[in-house]
């Protein structure tokens, strides 16, 4: 109970705090509006919140999807050759390394100015790769050494292995790794927007542009708290998804 | 000993790592039904010794032949069994991977489970087992391909040891019931349970890497009621173990 209780009483004493504090001092609202003005905002303008919510959720999660399947897919073709993931790996480093943002406008110019919303999924999928990608090439290595002992005894096939050992072994891995995955897509699809910049998606990092742009911060703050609340959901969904997994292998 | 009286051997086998000393070079050969337990302290060879015998890895130096491939089983020092499969599936997985159909195997996976008295856990997951059982059902999987080589690395090591005796009993019974009996080769570094076990002990040199003695057991597989107390058991027991004692790394002290 109380660890449900004092993370909410933390939260509810630091509004309070907030909204007196802006109070007494006549802090301006563009500067920092009270918490009052953010809920004001929150409800006035929920049903565009909502749509670009959906957007950027519909982004992160198609990103998400792509990364599962390239990292997922690039890994297990990894993982039956040595010389390939020695090839590979620096490769897939290099993608991880590289900050989004800068390549960012390339993506835009080769996805075409008029398709912003697929360099959002391209560069959201690029960031939400690598952790897929690690998580299943870890996983497709973690069965027990004696284990895999047991299947060259019985002279077991490749595809043999594959399928009746390292997939399931590497399934809590690679759950994992979706889970970071899936708030680093989130992460993705903001930084995307942002560079895209002009309106042509219209998700909630082109809400918190907006706003900014016209010193509306309390539209900016409710944006934020959507985002906040988006990214909670996806890796929550993702995690629940993983414990269930785990308990069910173990 | 005359080449169609091997099941397995190794004749001067040398293994050599990169980052410890090298073992052997050891000379051990496995008649056919026979029992052989190697005894040793740690880091004198025992598993990779059984690693020779399976064909799991190759001497450096020497020759590990084996008679029996194919026909080899393996049982671990821990159970190793896929924690999501169930018994029934876990023993079939030998038989499986060799290309028997799927209804057979696990016919033949639930009278293994039976013959160690676990016919009524075959859905069990391996997480619902004791040490014990899981040992057990570890050993029906060892089983249910009908090995005339059958190399057990410590598989009791973990257990307390009312439990360790009656899986000993076990497997004599199950070694006996079967025709021709398997080769069983067993690691272990309990003086008493290799005796006790065993047709013949082979004490590994943990200094040389060599075996520092050889010497068959007295009395009968299964073994009489009370045979602990017999005076040729406890003479061959105290035998080899200052034989093992000598064979210690730390024996200057």
């Amino acid at each position: 109970m109380s660890r449900l209780v004092a993370p909410l009483a933390l939260i509810a004493l630091l509004l309070a705090v907030w909204e007196i504090a802006c109070r007494l001092w006549q802090v301006p609202v563009y500067f920092l509006p009270p918490p009052s003005a953010v809920v004001v905002s929150l409800v006035e303008r929920a049903p565009i919140l909502a749509g670009s919510a959906l957007q950027t959720f519909r982004m992160a999660l198609q990103a998400l999807a792509v990364a599962a399947l390239l990292g997922g897919g690039l890994a297990l073709a990894v993982s039956i050759s040595r010389t390939a993931e020695h090839a590979v790996r620096p490769l897939a480093v290099a993608l991880q390394v590289t900050p989004i943002v800068a390549i960012a406008p390339l993506v835009l110019i080769w996805a075409g100015l008029d398709h912003a919303d697929r360099a959002v999924v391209a560069l959201a999928a690029a960031v939400a790769f690598f952790p897929i990608f690690s998580g299943v090439l870890t996983g497709l290595k973690s069965a027990d050494p004696d284990l895999e002992r047991l299947f060259d005894l019985y002279g077991a096939s490749r595809v043999q292995r594959l399928i009746r050992l390292r997939i399931p072994a590497a399934l809590p891995f690679a759950l994992e790794g979706l889970r970071v995955a899936s708030g680093l897509a989130v992460i993705g699809a903001v930084v995307a927007e942002f560079v895209s910049g002009s309106g042509a998606t219209q998700g909630l990092a082109w809400r918190l542009l907006e706003s900014g742009n016209r010193l509306r911060t309390a539209d900016m703050l409710a944006a934020l708290i959507c985002l906040m609340a988006m990214g909670l959901a996806l890796s929550g969904v993702v995690g629940l998804v993983e414990r269930r997994v785990r308990a069910y292998l173990s | 000993m005359a080449v169609a009286d091997v099941i397995a051997a190794l004749t001067g086998a040398v293994v050599r790592y990169a980052d410890r000393a090298a073992i052997g070079p050891l000379n051990l050969s496995v008649a056919p039904g026979e029992i052989v337990a190697v005894v040793g302290a740690s880091g004198a060879g025992k598993s990779t010794a059984l690693r020779l015998l399976a064909g799991l890895e190759r001497p450096s130096e020497g020759q590990a032949i084996t008679t029996a491939p194919g026909r080899t089983a393996f049982v671990f020092q821990s159970p190793t069994l896929m924690p999501w499969a169930d018994a029934q599936t876990n023993v079939a997985l030998p038989l499986e991977l060799s290309g028997t159909p799927k209804d057979e195997a696990r016919a033949l996976a639930a009278a293994a489970l039976a013959s160690v008295g676990l016919g009524e856990r075959l859905t069990a997951r391996p997480r619902q087992l004791s040490g014990g059982m899981a040992m057990r059902a570890s050993l029906a999987r060892a089983l249910v391909t009908q090995p005339d080589l059958l190399l057990l690395d410590e598989p009791f090591a973990a257990l307390d040891s009312v439990t360790r005796r009656h899986l000993i009993e076990d497997l004599h019974s199950l070694w006996a019931g079967r025709s021709p009996r398997p080769a069983i080769v067993f690691v272990t570094h309990d003086i008493e349970e290799a005796v006790y076990l065993a047709g013949r002990t082979v004490v590994l040199d943990a200094v040389s890497g060599q075996v520092a003695m050889a010497r068959p057991t007295p009395g009968d597989i299964p073994r009489q009621a009370g045979w602990r107390g017999d005076p040729d058991y406890r003479e061959t027991v105290e035998t080899l173990a200052a034989a093992l004692a000598h064979a210690m790394p730390d024996r200057v002290a």
